[in-house]
């Protein structure tokens, strides 16, 4: 936890200013570009330690097989190459941002992502502006009206949903938003075959986004607001909140530059962490609510052992988390005019 | 009581189904044409070319798009489909089938003998496994005119016949497949066949979107305007899409058996349990034969003994299903009832068994310790590997659950590397073509689906070679008798269930099941009243 003994300047930014940013950012993308490699390689390795092959699924799944069905499904897929000429064709193509063709689909990887990565961007995008608007403005009311009956309603919620499964939450709305009231869709991401167009499909698309964002947000909203409510608990008894309080600042401006902005340090690296969760996390939400994203297309693959597949899924999913580090720590900087490279 | 519900419904429908027409007369007067059906896949099927894929929910929307020769009643007497009629020669080598005039597949081209004598003699041959080791004994395939196409076969096979249906043999066109790589074909991404509803679109991991085949050669159909199949990975909201209305069918396993009672209760929806005769898939405790002491007669009627199968059917599987009597399916020809029994429910016959194995129990009781490598496909058969180590610790055999995922299994299982497991599969109507595979020793292979256990028994071979090489039924049946007998005595593969697969509709929706085809039945005569 970075508390100041001081009070920080409320504005500006400080002694680096963008140049500094900047920098941060060139040093930060250097690192990233060894890091990515680094996890295809070692994603590799691993999934091709996992026992069972694409075909011996599509084997599975047929329900009937010879050896000539074996083997031509193997050559089909390169697997009758030695492990070290199939990681060499692979960074190979990787590095000329070729993913690959999907073994059992027969479409290109890249294409199958990037249909299904919006689905989730837009889940888990909603999911956590939800988890991190809301529980900052729960943490914050709790601990203003801390020991009163608001703070207590606020706790006794948030501890609930921090410790409630995810799976059982959602099933738990859907009996009740979309069986007993049936007021929202309870699967899907559309109301497949209707021809909505414009506004309608847009409302349409976000009928159906309310159950999975609130099942998936709402976790982490319980952790934000708990984080908050704690922090600006801690930063409140700080000295230099007494002394804004003594030179009659107003008492919502207070709350506001003083406590909340100071409070928001550990939120935000709770958040740049979880962020990159939020994405793996989202593989049950999408499971339940059957929306399209790009958590079942991984699951789906490791199944069905479709290498290529899952080993796109996990270099974009990587490429993502670390942005979103790097987002984190800009934001530090942003916020916190004192940080220098994180 | 329960059970006597299941078998009447069973049996009515057996006779009901007899042909399509039939049933539709009994049951509504017309059908109406629109409307679109709602329904589930699950999972999501990787491509919908049948030949290139061939997994259950390939066939369950593949069979929309694409049709075969032939389509089989619920006691499995083929019905026209493109064929519209057929005949085989004396010498029982020549069939010939008729096509049905003005086919056209959904790019405008005819369909013609062409289209069918590369589907059998290329596309499938190479593909397919199964169709590999029939088609290839076809030693000649001509078309005297554009709508006739005569196979001539090498020796005379009687079950060829069940192996034109569309999971079996679709036909597939041959301007858009002939001369390039089947597997990597841009149509697998788009589609194409004859069947009464062509391919719209396919958003991966939401739904595909299936619509009226508007040239569809049967005049008047399909009545549907339009299937969509959503992609609904999680079971308990797939039970929530079909009691909120949302989908208005579901089928194979989209319904956990556990839910089935509930359904069953519903005034608003029918659960169908016909439908799966061709297929009849038997489930069964796969035995590894090298494995000590399973390769002893005596341990496995034993073990056979201490399963009690009823407790399987009704707390298990909820009623949805039947007991297996024997290697081959009660639905599956040539099943004889007089020789087909197992070996009944008597822990204490099978501790008997043990003891005069020599297997006597140590001090904690147990005789020997086995390990169990469970069916990774879903709820109820994990509870059946339960069931099985409860089943035998009380006899004394203690079991090692060992758990996995589907890869792994397939790869464990074709690589011989397990002691038991668990198994189901399809038998297609003849033992010849799907129960044969799993007990001669000619086709014991490193390969899933194969005798895999390693069952060796030179009489059961000359038997099964008997039904294969006879074009005489009663020379085959007599084949098949006694070779039931000699396995129901030997247990090779522990048999438990007949499978059947419920089909769960809204009752506004009619003329569903009218196959043994089932819900992979092309749906030209489903309609929404």
């Amino acid at each position: 936890m970075t508390l100041s003994p001081t009070s920080p300047s409320p504005r500006g930014r400080g002694v680096g200013g963008w140049g500094h940013l900047a920098s941060l950012a060139a040093q930060r993308l250097l690192k990233i570009v060894a890091v990515i490699l680094a996890i295809a390689v070692t994603n590799f390795l691993l999934i091709h330690a996992a026992p069972g092959d694409p075909a011996s699924v599509i084997a599975g799944e047929s329900g009937a097989a010879d050896p000539q069905f074996m083997a031509q499904l193997r050559a089909q897929f390169g697997l009758d190459q030695p492990l070290s000429t199939q990681l060499a064709i692979y960074l190979n193509h990787v590095l000329h941002g070729d993913l690959g063709t999907s073994f059992r689909q027969g479409r290109p990887v890249a294409a199958l992502i990037f249909e299904r990565l919006p689905a989730t961007l837009l889940l888990t995008g909603c999911a956590f502006a939800f988890a991190i608007v809301a529980g900052i403005a729960l943490g914050a009311m709790a601990a203003n009206r801390v020991g009163r009956i608001t703070d207590s309603v606020i706790t006794v919620l948030a501890l609930g949903f921090y410790a409630t499964p995810l799976f059982w939450v959602g099933l738990m709305l859907v009996l009740l938003l979309s069986v007993w009231l049936n007021w929202l869709p309870s699967f899907g991401m559309e109301t497949v075959g209707a021809g909505y167009t414009g506004l309608t499909a847009i409302a349409d698309v976000a009928q159906h986004l309310i159950l999975p964002a609130l099942t998936l947000g709402l976790f982490y909203m319980a952790v934000y607001a708990r984080l908050t409510r704690a922090s600006m608990l801690e930063v409140s008894a700080q000295d230099f909140v007494r002394t804004a309080r003594a030179k009659g600042v107003p008492e919502g401006r207070i709350l506001r530059r003083h406590i909340l902005r100071n409070a928001l340090l550990p939120v935000i690296t709770f958040a740049g962490i979880q962020a990159g969760q939020l994405i793996g996390g989202s593989i049950l939400v999408e499971t339940v609510f059957a929306w399209p994203g790009i958590g079942r297309l991984a699951f789906d693959a490791l199944l069905a052992r479709d290498y290529q597949v899952l080993l796109g899924v996990f270099l974009v999913t990587s490429i993502l988390v670390v942005l979103f580090n790097l987002l984190t720590d800009l934001l530090y900087a942003v916020i916190d005019p004192r940080v220098q490279t994180a | 009581m329960h059970d006597l519900t299941r078998r009447t419904l069973f049996a009515g429908a057996a006779a009901a189904g007899l042909l399509p027409t039939i049933s539709r007369a009994q049951t509504t007067p017309a059908p109406k044409h629109g409307g679109t059906l709602n329904t589930i896949l699950t999972p999501e099927p990787p491509i919908l070319v049948l030949g290139v894929n061939n997994q259950g929910p390939t066939q369950l929307a593949a069979g929309k798009l694409f049709e075969g020769l032939l389509q089989y009643t619920f006691k499995l007497e083929p019905l026209p489909q493109l064929a519209k009629s057929w005949s085989l020669s004396d010498d029982k080598k020549t069939y010939t089938f008729k096509l049905q005039d003005n086919v056209k597949f959904h790019d405008g081209q005819p369909m013609t003998a062409d289209d069918v004598i590369f589907s059998i003699t290329k596309f499938h041959l190479e593909l397919s496994p199964r169709a590999r080791l029939i088609f290839s004994m076809i030693k000649e395939a001509t078309s005297p005119d554009p709508h006739t196409v005569v196979l001539t076969l090498a020796q005379p096979f009687d079950p060829f016949l069940l192996m034109f249906d569309v999971t079996a043999c679709a036909i597939v066109p041959r301007h858009i497949y002939a001369g390039t790589d089947y597997r990597t074909n841009p149509a697998n991404q788009h589609p194409i066949g004859t069947g009464p509803f062509q391919f719209v679109e396919w958003q991966r991991g939401n739904f595909i979107r299936l619509k009226k085949f508007d040239q569809y050669w049967t005049a008047g159909e399909p009545y549907l305007d339009e299937i969509i199949y959503n992609i609904i990975p999680d079971s308990q909201s797939r039970a929530l899409a079909l009691e909120t209305g949302k989908v208005q069918l579901t089928q194979a396993n989209d319904i956990e058996p556990f839910d089935i009672p509930r359904f069953k209760a519903k005034p608003n929806l029918e659960v169908e349990l016909h439908g799966w005769e061709y297929a009849s898939q038997l489930s069964w405790i796969e035995i590894n034969h090298r494995v000590k002491p399973l390769d002893d007669i005596r341990v496995r009627q034993a073990i056979s003994h201490a399963l009690d199968r009823n407790f399987i059917l009704n707390k298990l599987w909820f009623g949805i299903g039947k007991v297996a009597t024997g290697p081959i399916a009660s639905t599956t020809r040539f099943y004889d009832p007089k020789v087909a029994k197992l070996q009944a429910y008597d822990p204490n016959k099978a501790k008997a068994l043990l003891d005069a194995a020599g297997l006597k129990p140590n001090a904690k009781g147990v005789r020997f310790t086995i390990k169990q490598l469970a069916l990774p496909y879903g709820e109820v058969w994990t509870r059946l590997s339960e069931y099985f180590r409860t089943a035998l610790g009380h006899v004394g055999i203690e079991v090692v659950l060992e758990t996995t995922d589907a890869g792994a299994w397939a790869k464990r299982i074709g690589d011989w590397d397990y002691e038991t497991s668990t198994n189901f599969l399809s038998q297609f109507g003849d033992p010849t073509l799907g129960v044969e595979r799993s007990y001669v020793s000619t086709n014991i292979k490193k390969i899933t689906f194969t005798n895999t256990g390693g069952y060796t028994n030179p009489k059961v071979d000359d038997l099964f070679a008997t039904a294969r090489q006879s074009g005489d039924s009663a020379v085959r049946a007599k084949a098949f008798s006694d070779v039931q007998a000699i396995l129901c005595d030997e247990v090779p593969q522990l048999w438990l269930m007949e499978l059947a697969w419920p089909t769960i509709h809204e009752k506004k929706l009619h003329d569903v099941i009218t196959t043994a085809m089932g819900p992979n039945a092309g749906f030209s005569g489903v309609w929404i009243g």
